[in-house]
């Protein structure tokens, strides 16, 4: 299908032409109640509670503790992720709480809050307020946006930030005014109050994006709106001001592109696929507010209406203000309804409160407290039979009906395929339903199974894929070992086959050598130490083993020295006491000599790798032993190994074997 | 009548080719209906079927098995076992187990001894840790299986059961009007 052109649209707009989308409905507007005063500021509450989440992305990190003061506008969490914007400190006070606290959302869940108690000032951080937009980077501008907690006021809360950067070029900016839900007036009233800052947020997006044309759209059932836009547009040639007819839900995203442009966003696509892209005027007036003036997002209008409120009206309410607060000022009259019942969002597409303390957020737009008989739920439930009006009133050209046999009946994967997840859910099937189905409930529920499920099927996938991984190392590992034993088994019998007395007198030998070594080594006798080692045949080993263990030795001897005063050095203080006094004999304690071992062992480590290190560049011949016989404390003795490998492996095998030594003089010691 | 013979004859040789061909073509490497069954299962691994693992228990039940032995995939799992296979949907084995709410493991730190049992035991490799030093369970990639609860020579594992956040939440016609919408107004 060809889509309309620029100037197509352009001139139909300017002739007050508009394109339609099918079906919608007309439902009484009720707007009347809450449109007629002035917007309020409702006094401080006594708690404020601010959820960390607000929006779709992910959470950011919180800055602030318990028991901490906070200014006004003050950042309480900040995220390096794209998809996140922080949340501010709606007034001056104390952080009472972080922690689980009920949150607008239908299942009456708990999430994490900051829960702040006023101290009654209001007094700001210090705010920077960029008055000259025009000058500085558009990237610094757009970080600026996200900086001041700015999301999507329509209702998703989308982070404006990412709309308002788009690499992609922009035909139109639409400035959605619509508001096409019965009884909500906030945009209606800000539209009134603050045209001017509206259209300073409007310039400020038109800079950052650099549209074709800009359009704000407004529903012709706000005439007073329309009135102040006008005047406040009236020297603007480059905003084109629409009167949309009204039919909800012509407010929706895709429905007031196709009003305007006769453009359609594909199924799976974005407005900005089309050319287009869409605010909020809360969300422009939320900009203006964050550039201008500086001012992070902490506060936005919410309408308060319905016949069981004395004072119906719009209210300047802080983010985090409990709705029992905006109730009581308002003037709740329990006695309209039967039991106590509060709608968050409109009638449409609304929920029902689980809590009264659950807290004012970002795209919190209405609180709507019904009379008995206001509304109706659709208790009486009847069977569906097959009229169709669903079908004619689907804003989005589906079939409501197929959908609910199919969610109703649990068959997920056809309901699929009538595309149930283009549903936007606005709630006009149910509205026309003679049979008072609540369709939108189905699919909402069909919708979060299959989420659910989904998420479940990627787990499973996901610690299927783990298993598999890890069978597959245990059957390598497995394969590794019976080669390794398969190798050893090959050795064995080769040497089995070999056999002669040579090399099992070899290893005898050896074993007396090493036997030998560490007795001369007991003994003190450190020249036969040197001697006996380099005789043996893996003469770098084991010279460097006997040297850790002098080192040890010597260590310890040292501290023994150093706590009796004696000038004996080191060795021969260990000669003449050797067999009554083990080097860890004199600790009191098993725990204490434990320590000492360690701290030996650790000590003795350091300093192989140190001679090691030495060793490697001057290549000194020096018999170890005798070394630090002679230099006792300072010298370290020296390896002949060249590589660090070995020497860590030499290290590790000194310092068991002083571990070992120290043990065996312990228990010496205890006989 | 010859030519009708050899016509028949080259027929059946050409066909006789063509099906060979295709069937070396188109091997089909391993039973498919495994890979379906493997799909369906849970993939908790966690053996309770009498089988180590949900692969080989879908072999099982390819080569003629119940399909009712596993607790963690519960009725909806045997629901969707008994469409593919075709066999009657029987209520779960209570001698295998029996459907609990999801959950996964949490190790108390303070009282791990560093053993590494539990490292060995996990079938998905969700739990982190080494000899002589504390261990913990990754949350995220934890199926819940059980199999680490048994080997912990201190008992410091626990079940934990998995609390449903505002993301994993089923919308419940049964608690209307708790959370429900207000669907349709008075005019």
């Amino acid at each position: 299908m060809q889509l309309p052109q620029f100037e197509d649209i352009i001139s139909r707009l300017d002739k007050g032409q508009t394109w339609s989308f099918s079906g919608g409905v007309h439902p009484a507007g009720n707007k009347h109640l809450s449109n007629q005063t002035c917007t309020v500021h409702p006094s401080l509450p006594e708690q404020l509670i601010v959820p960390v989440r607000q929006h779709i992305g992910t959470d950011g990190q919180i800055l602030v503790k318990e028991g901490e003061q906070v200014k006004k506008g003050q950042p309480l969490t900040q995220s390096s992720q794209a998809f996140s914007v922080p949340i501010h400190a709606p007034t001056s006070g104390t952080i009472k709480a972080i922690g689980d606290h009920v949150t607008a959302h239908p299942s009456g869940l708990s999430e994490t809050c900051i829960q702040i108690t006023p101290d009654g000032h209001d007094t700001w951080v210090s705010l920077t307020p960029t008055p000259h937009y025009l000058e500085i980077e558009k990237s610094e501008l757009v970080s600026q946006i996200c900086n001041a907690g700015v999301a999507g006021m329509g209702g998703a809360g989308f982070p404006s930030h990412i709309k308002a950067s788009g690499s992609k070029s922009v035909e139109f900016l639409i400035i959605n005014g619509i508001e096409c839900e019965p009884y909500i007036t906030a945009d209606d009233r800000l539209m009134r109050e603050q045209a001017a800052s509206i259209l300073e947020g409007v310039d400020i997006l038109t800079h950052l994006l650099s549209p074709r044309a800009v359009v704000i759209a407004i529903e012709d059932n706000k005439p007073d709106a329309i009135a102040v836009m006008k005047q406040a547009c009236e020297s603007r040639t480059d905003i084109h001001l629409v009167t949309v007819p009204t039919k909800y839900p012509a407010g929706g995203e895709k429905q007031l592109i196709q009003i305007l442009t006769g453009r359609e966003v594909p199924r799976d696509g974005l407005p900005i696929d089309v050319g287009i892209t869409m605010f909020n005027v809360g969300t422009c007036f939320a900009v203006a507010d964050a550039i201008l003036r500086g001012k992070p997002l902490i506060e936005r209008i919410v309408t308060v209406t319905g016949s069981a409120v004395e004072r119906p009206g719009n209210y300047w309410a802080r983010i985090g203000t409990p709705v029992n607060h905006l109730l009581s000022v308002a003037g709740y009259l329990p006695k309209q309804q039967k039991q106590p019942e509060v709608i968050m969002g409109g009638p449409m597409m609304g929920f029902t409160l689980n809590d009264a303390a659950v807290p004012v957020v970002k795209t919190t737009n209405c609180l709507l407290i019904p009379a008995h008989n206001e509304l109706t739920h659709g208790s009486d439930e009847r069977a569906c039979i097959r009229c169709s009006a669903c079908a004619d009133a689907c804003p989005v050209h589906l079939l409501p009906q197929q959908l609910f046999w199919h969610s109703k009946a649990k068959e997920y994967d056809k309901a699929q395929e009538y595309n149930l997840f283009d549903c936007i859910e606005c709630g006009a099937c149910a509205y026309v339903c003679p049979s008072e189905i609540p369709l939108v409930h189905y699919y909402r529920k069909a919708k979060s199974d299959i989420r659910v499920e989904r998420d479940e099927r990627n787990k499973a996938d996901k610690a299927k894929a783990r298993f598999e991984a890890r069978k597959a190392r245990l059957e390598r590992e497995k394969l590794e070992r019976e080669a390794k034993h398969q190798k050893a088994k090959e050795a064995r019998l080769a040497a089995v086959d070999n056999k002669t007395t040579s090399s099992s007198k070899d290893k005898v030998a050896a074993a007396l050598a090493r036997a030998k070594a560490k007795k001369a080594q007991q003994a003190g006798n450190s020249d036969a130490t040197a001697n006996e080692t380099s005789s043996a045949p893996q003469d770098n080993k084991k010279a460097a083993v006997a040297a850790a263990v002098a080192r040890a030795k010597a260590k310890k001897a040292a501290q023994q020295a150093a706590q009796q005063h004696t000038d004996t050095p080191p060795a021969s203080n260990k000669s003449t006491d050797g067999q009554n006094v083990p080097p860890v004999s004199d600790s009191a304690e098993d725990a204490q000599a434990e320590k000492k071992q360690r701290v030996a062992a650790a000590v003795a480590r350091a300093k192989a790798k140190k001679a090691a290190q030495q060793a490697a560049q001057q290549h000194t011949d020096t018999p170890p032993a005798s070394n630090e016989s002679t230099d006792g404390q300072n010298v370290p003795p020296v390896s002949d190994s060249a590589e660090d490998a070995q020497a860590a492996k030499k290290q590790r095998i000194a310092a068991a074997v002083a571990k070992a030594k120290a043990k065996k003089a312990a228990q010496e010691k205890n006989k | 009548m010859s030519v009708a013979l050899i016509t028949v004859g080259l027929l059946a040789l050409g066909f006789g080719l063509l099906l060979g061909y295709a069937s070396i073509r188109f091997k089909v490497e391993s039973d498919p209906l495994v890979d379906q069954i493997d799909e369906i299962l849970p993939q908790t691994q966690c053996g309770q079927c009498g089988y180590p693992g949900c692969r080989p228990y879908a072999e099982a039940i390819a080569n003629g098995d119940e399909i009712n032995k596993c607790p963690p995939g519960g009725e909806a799992t045997i629901k969707k076992l008994a469409d593919l296979t075709g066999k009657e949907a029987k209520s779960l084995d209570a001698s295998h187990g029996e459907e609990d709410v999801k959950k996964v493991a949490y190790i108390r730190e303070d009282e791990c001894i560093g053993c590494t049992k539990c490292i060995q035991a996990c079938p998905v490799d969700a739990i982190l840790g080494a000899a002589k030093q504390m261990h913990t369970v990754l949350t995220n990639e934890c199926t819940g299986c059980d199999l680490c609860v048994d080997p912990c020579p201190v008992d410091c594992i626990d079940m934990v059961p998995v609390t449903t956040t505002t993301a994993s939440w089923r919308w419940d016609f049964k608690q209307t009007p708790k959370g429900d919408i207000p669907v349709k107004m008075v005019s």
